[in-house]
């Protein structure tokens, strides 16, 4: 573990008077495949921002044991349904595509090796068969598909996604489910924002509870517990500071 | 002779400028295909707008050091420089007010200040204003072979900017947080795109007028969008159609007297675009 693909100190964020996120603190070891869980306004998707540096929030995150901008190569974001706009001229296979722009940069050719890699990413997520659609065509679920395939084409080793099964059918929840458990087999670490607590014990193996600071981190038997969750979620939390 | 006009044979002068207005018509295709994408045609209108003070001005220094104040490229300095102004102007008032009202404030307040500054060169009687006016609606009559030159190869040089920005302009159109991700600075490619538009309006000037050269940059983009499916078709097709209109306004205008160049090209883009609602109108939304 001499380098930890994400560690995250006294990350805190101010949005005017509002404190969204209040000196939280996780680390992230290689493989793991870790839920941010916490109340509304815990400061989760700001979390996931701050660390991109979307953000300016002050503390301090570090990739790969260097900063994060250096390692932003091997960083792949999925965005809570990307803020897009969904009558925009392009195809599936044209947003899959532009995760492959640090390879191609201004000029370089899209020859077919990249159309085949592209598809392989499709195919990943089940939406081969709709490369040639209009983004716009396709269910709130196919979508979130097709973001995540954009974000394997980059061939990251650092995947963070912010609530990847909000308002998705079930078909898109086992589809992104697989895949996520793929790439962390591969060895990579996936860092998702997650609502549903039924479903963290059988997706991911560690969590950090979040709210706005960090109450508990570290693997999912130890810390998605009753007492712990009582603690992010509970109102007494809002007053104590542990 | 507007038949004339359109298959090149009304002289060599004629030919030349209706080539020149077709690449301006391209250029204002692609670059209004980017712009659109990007929701900001109506920064384009400030900023032509916003020409008016600068020709004025330019007129004036000109006219200062000795010339008859009618030297295109000078002109073209001139209106660059207050067209950035109030480019500036707007970004910097977007920050107190709603982008779109900035946006009006800043295109009549230049406006204004332009038709002032005019209106007093026309009275004072230096150098040779007859005609500066023809910046308002265009007018390929009068036009020198140079200034055709100017406006073609500008047109070209745009074009091929266009080409080159393609990828990281349609990724910052699209989804810019990711483009950001990418490595591609946001910032940058608005400022490259907003520098491209301006070029646009420069060259634009002699042919569409400051007025309409909006309508070049918006009208083919739209109706290139409602039949192309991804982005490079958009912008190639809206190059096309805006290549069209700019030839056939330029001839037709030549082919009658007195009629200005912008309001024709206009109106042909009008017309493509409205035969385009026809039949695609209910296509996709």
């Amino acid at each position: 573990m001499s380098q930890i693909p994400l560690d995250v100190r006294d990350l805190t964020l101010r949005y005017g008077d509002v404190l969204a996120l209040d000196g939280a603190t996780a680390h992230f070891p290689k493989a793991s495949m870790t839920a941010i869980v916490g109340p509304n306004g815990a400061g989760k998707s700001s979390f996931l921002k701050s660390v991109l540096g979307l953000e300016a929030a002050s503390g301090e995150v570090r990739a790969f044991g260097g900063p994060v901008a250096d390692a932003m190569a091997r960083i792949a974001y999925v965005p809570q349904r990307a803020a897009v706009d969904w009558s925009f001229p392009v195809r599936v296979i044209d947003v899959v595509l532009m995760g492959f722009y640090r390879q191609t940069g201004l000029l370089g050719r899209i020859d077919r090796r990249f159309q085949a890699k592209a598809m392989a990413c499709l195919a990943r997520v089940g939406m081969q068969d709709f490369a040639r659609r209009q983004i716009g065509a396709l269910s709130g679920g196919q979508q979130q598909r097709v973001f995540l395939a954009r974000a394997l084409a980059q061939g990251a080793e650092l995947y963070l996604l912010d609530e990847p099964f909000a308002g998705v059918d079930a078909a898109t929840e086992s589809a992104i489910i697989t895949v996520l458990k793929g790439l962390q087999a591969e060895g990579a670490t996936i860092i998702a924002v997650h609502h549903d607590l039924s479903t963290v014990a059988d997706y991911f193996d560690r969590v950090l509870l979040l709210n706005r600071h960090t109450i508990a981190e570290g693997s999912v038997a130890e810390i998605f517990t009753r007492d712990a969750l009582a603690r992010a979620y509970g109102p007494s939390l809002m007053l104590a500071a542990e | 002779m507007i038949l004339s006009a359109l298959l090149l044979q009304a002289g060599y002068n004629a030919a030349l400028v209706s080539l020149g207005a077709a690449l301006l018509g391209a250029a204002a295709g692609a670059a209004g295909a980017f712009l659109t994408l990007r929701r900001r045609a109506l920064m384009s209108d400030a900023m032509a707008h916003a020409t008016l003070p600068g020709i004025g001005l330019a007129f004036l220094a000109m006219v200062a050091l000795g010339g008859d104040g009618r030297f295109l490229p000078g002109l073209m300095l001139g209106a660059g420089l207050t067209a950035a102004a109030g480019l500036w102007a707007v970004q910097r008032l977007s920050r107190q007010l709603a982008e779109d009202a900035a946006t009006g404030a800043v295109l009549a307040t230049f406006y204004g200040a332009g038709i002032v500054i005019l209106t007093l060169i026309q009275g004072l009687g230096v150098g040779r204003p007859a005609g500066l006016e023809t910046v308002l609606l265009g007018s390929t009559a009068g036009m020198l072979r140079a200034d055709a030159l100017v406006i073609g190869f500008g047109g070209a040089a745009v074009v091929a900017a266009l080409w080159v920005l393609r990828r990281p302009l349609a990724m910052v159109a699209f989804d810019p947080i990711h483009a950001r991700l990418m490595g591609i600075n946001p910032r940058r490619m608005d400022a490259a795109l907003m520098a491209l538009v301006l070029a646009v309006v420069l060259v634009g000037l002699n042919v569409t007028g400051l007025i309409l050269i909006v309508a070049l940059l918006v009208t083919p983009a739209v109706t290139a969008r409602l039949w192309a499916t991804t982005v490079s078709g958009t912008a190639t097709l809206s190059a096309a159609l805006g290549a069209a209109c700019g030839y056939g306004g330029a001839a037709i205008s030549a082919g009658i007297p007195d009629l200005p160049t912008g309001p024709v090209i206009v109106l042909l883009a009008a017309g493509a675009f409205a035969l385009t609602l026809m039949i695609r109108g209910h296509a996709d939304g």
